[in-house]
């Protein structure tokens, strides 16, 4: 959180959804220049849908969104974005370089014309794929990587266009606990070094609690934002959910959703499970 | 000139027995018009059908291009109907339902059930359209099967310029088009045009399809246009060498499979389809004695 810059996003009153129909509505929020903010909530809550409006691939159903200073426009060269459930399936017979490159100028006509000898990677992709931990396996298969490997090289991806927003839509989903920590970190890390802002889609607080600054918590058709300690708190969330809901901390300082026994307000819970969140894995 | 190349290959036995001099073997092949014409219409069809192939298995649009050619198996068969070239209802037929696929873009689960529906009518509308030409079922049969030996010289420049469309497409379209296909709502977040490219691609597709069918015909297009880029997918580690590969595949059978025919009067088409599925399986094999190997010694 620098002083002197202007608001990466700006959100007043805002709702979101699609089909014309509000998932969430009444948003108001604003995201710093170089800041970390997590996007919780259950499954259906929204959150991939605020990731899409930050993106302008969807309207805004009320409201107002500022994105970098002006309204959300698809193909901005300063947002980088990896969306949610990628696992690289058509990208096999990739190597890593390959893939990073698309996020350069995948979105350019014809071939990238060779001026440069032919080993050689644009600066951009190299800068990219160090930055993400990824340069020692770039030339290798997708193939043959692991889901954390994939993971950086998407993040590379998203990096390699120099953006000043990050938009990462469960980026922890395919990976165990060790690994969501690493990759947290690694994110983190980058956002440091190249003052980024990032907004990360996440099930679960813990593996991000030592590197946000903010959580956004989406659920119940509701947004609620501020730190974890204010925010993963049983009163806050009791208030978006529509129905009591507890957080327990244990030893270590993780925070874990416990409630709902019944489905309450929320149309899309998961289970009658008592855990909600955070589970222990 | 197509009848009675045919004819002449299927009714006179071996038309040349196996000699080891390859080389007096290959002139003699090549001093007949008919079969200079196979080579070079394979050549193109090989190398067409190699590239494309390559983005067919890449974006997982198998189904779309199998649907495409017997899509165009009616085009073909209305054509000779009315008395026109297959060709031209081929390219009719093959573009105008490219268009349709490609603009349902690339979510799976609507695209093949579409597909599905407008592959049987078009089936349906193919069945008539032969019962309504009363000639021999000639026609019919090499539309299904490929006739590669029956292509003329007028076929070859049409060949060509259709070859030639179809990589100029491909090349126009390259990157965006790698873009979309691993990475759709990525692409679609840096403004690349996601639906155009995808019409755009299966227009290719149909121009590829209607030209490979005159080698392999509409039932084994997928020797050409999907098993060399399968092969090429799990052997390679770029698109570019992909691609390579593919060409290599589809070149190699379609080259080889017309020299086999030389010898024995077998459909060529059978030929063709049988080496790239040898290579497929080997390739297969391979890759699993490889890893099993390389388990074997991370166990040890």
């Amino acid at each position: 959180m620098t002083a002197g810059h202007a608001p990466v996003i700006e959100a007043r009153g805002l709702a979101g959804g699609y089909g014309g129909r509000a998932v969430w509505s009444g948003a108001d929020f604003t995201v710093a220049h170089g800041e970390f903010v997590a996007v919780l909530g259950p499954n259906g809550a929204g959150k991939s849908t605020l990731l899409k409006m930050l993106l302008g691939l969807l309207p805004p159903l009320a409201g107002e969104l500022r994105v970098l200073g002006s309204s959300p426009r698809r193909g901005s060269a300063h947002i980088g974005y990896v969306p949610q459930g990628r696992n690289l399936e058509a990208a096999v017979a990739f190597r890593g370089v390959d893939l990073v490159g698309l996020g350069l100028d995948g979105h350019r006509w014809g071939f990238r014309v060779p001026t440069r000898p032919r080993r050689e990677l644009p600066s951009s992709v190299t800068e990219a794929l160090e930055a993400a931990g990824a340069s020692e396996y770039a030339r290798r298969r997708i193939g043959e990587m692991s889901g954390g490997e994939r993971q950086r090289l998407m993040l590379a991806q998203a990096l390699v266009s120099k953006p000043q927003l990050l938009l990462l839509d469960e980026p922890f989903a395919n990976l165990d606990v060790r690994h969501q920590s690493v990759m947290a970190a690694v994110v983190a890390e980058v956002a440091v070094e190249q003052s980024l802002s990032v907004v990360l889609v996440a099930h679960d607080i813990n593996p991000l609690r030592r590197v946000v600054d903010r959580v956004c918590y989406v659920a119940g058709g509701g947004v609620a934002i501020g730190t974890p300690e204010e925010v993963v708190t049983g009163p806050v969330l009791s208030r978006l959910y529509g129905g009591p809901v507890e957080v327990l901390t244990d030893s270590r300082g993780r925070r874990f959703v416990v409630g709902l026994e019944e489905e309450t307000a929320h149309p899309h819970a998961r289970s009658r499970a008592s855990v909600v969140e955070g589970a222990v894995r | 000139m197509s009848v009675a190349a045919r004819h002449l290959l299927a009714s006179a036995g071996p038309v040349s027995n196996f000699s080891w001099n390859l080389l007096a073997d290959l002139r003699q092949m090549l001093g007949y018009a008919f079969m200079r014409n196979a080579f070079e219409a394979g050549a193109m069809v090989a190398v067409v059908a190699g590239v494309v192939g390559y983005f067919v298995v890449l974006r997982r649009t198998a189904f779309a291009a199998h649907a495409l050619s017997h899509i165009g198996f009616a085009g073909a068969a209305g054509a000779v109907a009315v008395g026109v070239i297959p060709l031209w209802g081929l390219l009719a037929f093959c573009l105008t339902s490219g268009a349709v696929i490609g603009g349902l873009g690339q979510r799976l689960r609507e695209r093949d059930t579409v597909i599905g529906i407008v592959l049987a009518f078009a089936l349906g509308l193919g069945a008539l359209f032969i019962s309504l030409y009363s000639g021999s079922s000639n026609e019919a049969i090499s539309i299904l099967f490929g006739e590669i030996l029956g292509v003329s010289t007028g076929d070859l420049s049409l060949t060509l310029a259709i070859g030639l469309i179809t990589l100029a497409l491909v090349a126009a379209l390259y990157r965006p088009l790698l873009f979309t296909s691993v990475d759709e709502d990525v692409a679609e977040a840096r403004r690349v045009p996601v639906r155009m490219v995808s019409v755009v691609f299966m227009m290719t597709v149909a121009l590829a399809v209607a030209i490979s069918v005159q080698v392999v015909g509409v039932l084994l297009i997928f020797g050409l246009m999907v098993t060399p880029a399968a092969i090429a997918e799990r052997v390679c580690r770029s698109p570019g060498q992909a691609m390579l590969v593919g060409v290599a595949v589809a070149l190699g059978s379609t080259w080889l499979g017309l020299a086999i025919s030389w010898y024995f009067a077998y459909p060529v088409s059978f030929f063709i389809i049988s080496i790239s599925f040898v290579v497929y399986v080997a390739v297969r094999v391979a890759s699993w004695a490889k890893e099993r190997a390389v388990r074997a010694m991370a166990v040890a």
